[in-house]
């Protein structure tokens, strides 16, 4: 039920709610934007039971990759600092 | 991007539960609240790629299953009547009721169908005037602001024929009871705390039961926390002493959870830590959280396998009781009597639920009870813990 996915708007519409066209892979649908009004084209969000509930930071996303795949072991703002090294990363 | 295979990367994968086996110098019992976790940490082989020193426990946020018999039963007497159209999520025609699953009360004359979005159920209620569309809204803090929407749109738009069953739950009084063992008292006590945890008030955590989960850490289910914000669960880490980390659903997001939630451990932290940042913002989302507030209030409400929990749910606020289904169709339950429906004793989900079985130990998993024959809720759902489980061993065989 708490199933939500990321897809990508490629078409806003308005209607007694704002809407949008929305691409998940090669399906596209029209969910609400009721709760992210102010998300444009481009943008990706994540969506349940046809409402977008966030937009994705995609910058936050990438940058969350990257420490993971980087041999720095600070998983998070708050994360420790950790001499231990990923033997994948070297 | 496409936000997908970059969190279902095997090297990353295998990297960080490294990382786990390595950072992890003693053995601990995290417990992940969402059935949708549930599914992604078996479906994806994740439990096998962690360590032995962790031990994952299944949380209760399964909405479907924690539905009430009640519920279930009106929703089937609501939709006998010739007049309604009931409409709600597939998950939930597949659940065993007193009398059948609402599926097999199409056999007897409803008009019961699927929708995967509350604003379907609105367009059904424009397309059949003649109709009562009743809408049966289930689901957890992520999907309340959704049928809040829609019950708006009904009232601004003056779509009568739209009514709302609704039977909304709210995580927080769950893990209260599986937390604090005086809040159950007079039921079995079924989960230990850690034993650092609130020791001068709780005896139970200091000689924790070998019968009992013991629980460390809690991964906090990333979705909940983008509508009510990562803060919701302060109060909950402090009393409890645990540390809870928000966490998202694709296996990196998982094993990621898990690394953050053991480095805490390992360190004697609790508090609370977001990792599904890229989704999770500290305030929540406020706008979804005002309309919930406007449409709906705070009610006590039962839960199945955890009995009447405080605040444990929604309610939907006078102002909007046209659209309100229980006051338009204030039916007695079962053989014209209120008498409370008795929970079927050959199925076990209120232990699964609340982390006391295993559903790999169940007796009846995958022999009497399988997702076409179910015994209970847990089997059907796609976020219950008994289906994973079954799915994940007819993959193996």
């Amino acid at each position: 039920m708490c199933l939500a996915l990321p897809g990508e708007i490629v078409e806003r519409r308005e209607g007694a709610l704002p809407m949008a066209l929305v691409r998940f892979g090669t399906v596209r649908r029209e969910v609400c934007l009721a709760y992210v009004p102010d998300a444009a084209i481009g943008d990706w969000v994540i969506v349940h039971v046809g409402f977008a509930i966030q937009r994705l930071d995609e910058t936050e996303a990438r940058r969350t990759l990257a420490l993971l795949a980087s041999a720095d072991d600070s998983l998070t703002d708050s994360g420790t600092t950790d001499t231990a090294r990923d033997p994948e990363a070297r | 991007m496409k936000h997908v295979d970059e969190w279902r990367d095997p090297t990353l994968l295998r990297a960080l539960a490294d990382r786990i086996a390595r950072e992890a110098t003693r053995s601990w019992t995290l417990l992940e609240v969402c059935g949708g976790q549930t599914h992604a940490f078996v479906r994806f082989g994740l439990l096998e790629l962690l360590p032995p020193t962790i031990t994952m426990v299944h949380g209760p946020g399964c909405p479907v299953c924690v539905t009430p018999l009640e519920v279930l039963e009106r929703a089937r007497q609501i939709a006998l009547r010739p007049e309604v159209i009931l409409c709600t999520y597939g998950d939930m025609l597949r659940v065993p009721g007193v009398h059948g699953d609402l599926l097999s009360a199409r056999a007897d004359g409803a008009d019961v169908r699927i929708v995967s979005s509350p604003l379907e159920a609105l367009d059904l209620a424009r397309r059949s005037p003649d109709r009562v569309v009743v809408f049966l809204a289930v689901g957890f803090e992520t999907t309340a602001p959704t049928t809040a929407a829609l019950i708006e749109l009904a009232d601004r738009e003056a779509i009568t024929n739209l009514q709302v069953l609704a039977a909304h739950v709210r995580v927080p009084p769950a893990l209260d009871a599986l937390f604090a063992p005086t809040a159950t008292a007079n039921t079995n006590v079924n989960v230990n705390v850690n034993a650092n945890a609130n020791a001068n008030t709780d005896d139970t955590a200091q000689t924790p039961s070998d019968t009992n989960a013991r629980i460390d850490g809690l991964l906090a289910a990333g979705h909940v926390c983008t509508i009510e914000g990562a803060d919701v669960y302060a109060p909950l880490s402090e009393r409890f002493g645990i540390p809870i980390v928000v966490t998202g659903f694709e296996p990196v997001d998982l094993l990621r959870g898990v690394l953050v939630c053991v480095r805490r451990l390992e360190r004697g932290d609790a508090g609370v830590e977001n990792a599904y940042t890229r989704i999770v913002r500290p305030e929540g989302n406020p706008l979804a959280r005002a309309a919930v507030d406007r449409v709906f209030a705070v009610a006590d409400v039962p839960w199945r396998g955890f009995g009447v929990l405080p605040g444990g749910g929604l309610a939907i606020r006078e102002r909007f009781a046209a659209h309100d289904a229980t006051r338009r169709f204030a039916l007695p339950l079962v053989g014209g009597t209120d008498e409370p429906i008795r929970e079927p004793t050959s199925c076990r989900a209120a232990d699964v639920l609340r982390g006391r079985l295993r559903p790999l130990d169940c007796p009846e998993l995958g022999g009497r009870c399988t997702p076409e024959t179910p015994l209970g809720a847990p089997m059907v759902s796609s976020e219950g813990a008994c289906a994973a489980y079954f799915s994940r061993r007819s993959a193996h065989t």
